[in-house]
């Protein structure tokens, strides 16, 4: 439990730091961000646009620490300001929208690349030097070396363009309405596909070669001898002993992925046009929409913190000694 | 320093890992003996498939996509290792601070690499990139530099806290050498496997970060680099219009790069763990054990 609260502590700090560079970023460029937009903004934005960005970037008139505590006050509820380029929608309304397609998208991302790349680690290191390690283990360096927005767009060319297999764009059939529906959910499976492919492909190289190496480091202990001179099956060497054990620095691992997994998942959505999160941030990034990049850098941090409390959790469901602790 | 020049070159895969990278140095040393045409001229008719005239064909625009490609290589090494030593310098500074100095050196240290850890990357450089406006290649070598050294720090530490509890580390504190000599002298050069490994993999981080970053729209679109050439095609809907070669020629650059740094790092990796190697003499021990082994079998049951 302590061992909880204390991550838990931690995850508010790094949140804090986050917060504080949005506040700082703007006050430590020269000129003032909300006249640079509405500069760029061509369109008539209309009265009072300028105040309403000025409280986004937390301008306010009085000293720069009350300034500070104001800014944090908004953005803990849950105010990230206005849009620029689609004045004056919230961005957290937005963002809200967003965040479901992108939870969907690295979600299942995830479970995919974590449970396929584990499983061909523990055989890799199994067989080691036979065929699937020959061939597994160095594809998957390979592979890990290769950018997301390159594996998408050869994604989108081989199976969405010149083969016509799957959607280019959109999560679902636009004509369809959202619903229960297995025609709907069908959609969504569809669509989803390509990007969640491509995604799983840039991820599944680290948890395989990261799983192979602690399983070799596990296979040479001396509790894997005791197992098979007691005549246990492979099988339950192979999951039940040197697997549980060489799991736990891997979750350690996946803890680390999620930043690339995120990161991916921005420029996925920006290359198949899926509505998430990243493809809102592109808009923001074409139209120089400072909230909103500020905003997804908020709504990011807040999805890696939570995904690293449930590892901790895992991990505690993992290691048994941290119960005690 | 020959020696280990020589293990790395004895190892395949490092030895091929750096035949390909420093083929890319030579092209990027070479671009305007290589590219025939001007990367930023407008040499052709838009959107021209490969052909004897234009190797990777052309973009919307009509320039030479074989020319951009071969220029682009420059950008993208010099941004690489500029980021990458950036990224190592600061990452293994820390690292051993930390662990040389232990306490509440540590405690500071190890917290703020933690933290850094947990934000996420790509969102952060975004907010810094997009604030600076279209960014030049040298402030996205920069930011990318300052912003990634947490991962490195954090190896750097764990394996110079595991050195430190060796004896010869202990019995050269006992004889009071200075804290830099320790660092230095007796530290340093123990733990350049993992400082290469850092930096080698930095050097990849880098050049898939600045792609993903000029394809995002926050490079200034008139650089020439691969990460440029995709977002102008993405623009230019390439990918629709079948213009693949203005996509696959910078994927390919970058795919290749990306495999011989990741070769390299396979290498050193071997080199330093010999645990880990896997293919060749291994393969052939295991099989000749097998043989052996069914040899005996046979032998014992006449």
């Amino acid at each position: 439990m302590q061992f909880l609260l204390k991550r838990l502590a931690f995850y508010l700090v790094a949140f804090l730091v986050a917060a504080t560079f949005n506040f700082a970023i703007p006050r430590m460029l020269p000129g003032n961000p909300a006249d640079i937009m509405l500069a760029n903004a061509n369109a008539a934005m209309g009265p009072g646009a300028r105040e309403a960005l000025m409280a986004t970037f937390g301008f306010i008139d009085a000293p720069l620490h009350e300034q500070y505590f104001s800014y944090l006050k908004s953005i803990f509820t849950w105010d990230f300001g206005v849009s620029v380029k689609f004045f004056p929608v919230p961005v957290i309304d937005m963002l809200m929208q967003a965040l479901p397609w992108t939870l969907l998208l690295t979600g299942a991302a995830l479970l995919v690349s974590f449970s396929i790349g584990t499983l061909l680690g523990i055989l890799a290191a199994w067989r080691r030097g036979t065929l699937i390690d020959v061939i597994a283990s160095p594809t998957a360096l390979a592979l890990q070396s290769i950018p997301s927005v390159v594996v998408a767009l050869c994604g989108l060319y081989f199976l969405g363009v010149s083969n016509k297999i799957f959607p280019t764009s959109y999560a679902y059939n636009p004509r369809l309405d959202p619903a229960w529906s297995v025609e709907f959910i069908s959609s969504v499976a569809y669509h989803g596909f390509l990007p969640v492919f491509t995604l799983s492909i840039v991820l599944v190289g680290g948890y395989l070669v990261t799983m192979r190496n602690n399983m070799i480091g596990q296979l040479g202990e001396d509790y894997i001898s005791m197992g098979e001179a007691k005549g246990l099956s492979d099988a339950r060497v192979r999951y039940t002993y040197a697997a549980r054990n060489a799991l736990l620095p891997s979750v350690t691992a996946l803890a680390l992925s999620f930043g690339a997994l995120f990161g991916g998942s921005l420029v996925t959505e920006v290359v198949f046009n899926y509505p998430g999160v990243g493809n809102l941030l592109y808009l923001g990034i074409v139209g120089r929409d400072f909230p909103l990049i500020q905003g997804q850098l908020l709504i990011m941090t807040l999805a890696m913190l939570i995904a690293n409390f449930a590892v901790d959790l895992a991990y505690v469901f993992l290691d048994p000694r941290l119960k005690r602790a | 320093m020959k020696n280990l020049l020589k293990t790395f070159l004895r190892n395949r895969k490092a030895a091929i890992g750096l035949s390909i990278v420093l083929a890319y140095v030579i092209i990027a040393i070479a671009a305007p003996l290589i590219a025939q045409y001007d990367p930023l001229g407008r040499v052709g008719r838009p959107h021209q498939a490969p052909s004897a005239d234009h190797w990777l064909g052309t973009t919307r625009m009509g320039r030479d996509v074989f020319s951009q490609l071969i220029y682009g290589t420059r950008n993208s090494l010099m941004v690489g290792l500029l980021a990458g030593f950036i990224v190592t310098a600061i990452g293994t500074t820390i690292g051993i601070t930390a662990a040389y100095f232990g306490g509440k050196v540590d405690d500071v240290l190890n917290f703020l690499t933690n933290v850094v850890l947990v934000l996420p990357q790509l969102p952060l450089l975004l907010v810094l990139a997009a604030f600076l406006g279209q960014v030049s290649p040298l402030a996205i070598a920069l930011i990318i530099g300052v912003t990634s050294w947490a991962w490195g720090a954090r190896v750097t530490r764990a394996q110079a806290l595991s050195l430190k509890t060796r004896d010869y580390i202990q019995a050269s504190e006992m004889i009071g050498e200075p804290a830099w000599r320790m660092i230095l002298v007796e530290m340093l050069p123990n733990l350049m496997s993992i400082i290469g490994f850092n930096f080698i993999g930095s050097v990849i981080f880098t050049i898939i970060t600045q792609a993903t970053l000029e394809f995002l729209g926050l490079g200034s679109p008139l650089t020439l680099s691969w990460g440029a050439m995709l977002y102008n095609a993405q623009n230019a809907s390439a990918i629709i219009v079948g213009a693949w070669w203005e996509i696959l020629a910078p994927c390919g650059a970058i795919v290749i790069i990306g495999i011989g740094l990741s070769l390299m790092n396979f290498g050193v990796d071997e080199i330093a763990n010999p645990r880990m190697r896997s293919l060749g003499q291994l393969a052939k021990a295991l099989k000749l054990e097998r043989r052996l082994n069914r040899q005996r079998m046979q032998e014992a049951k006449q």
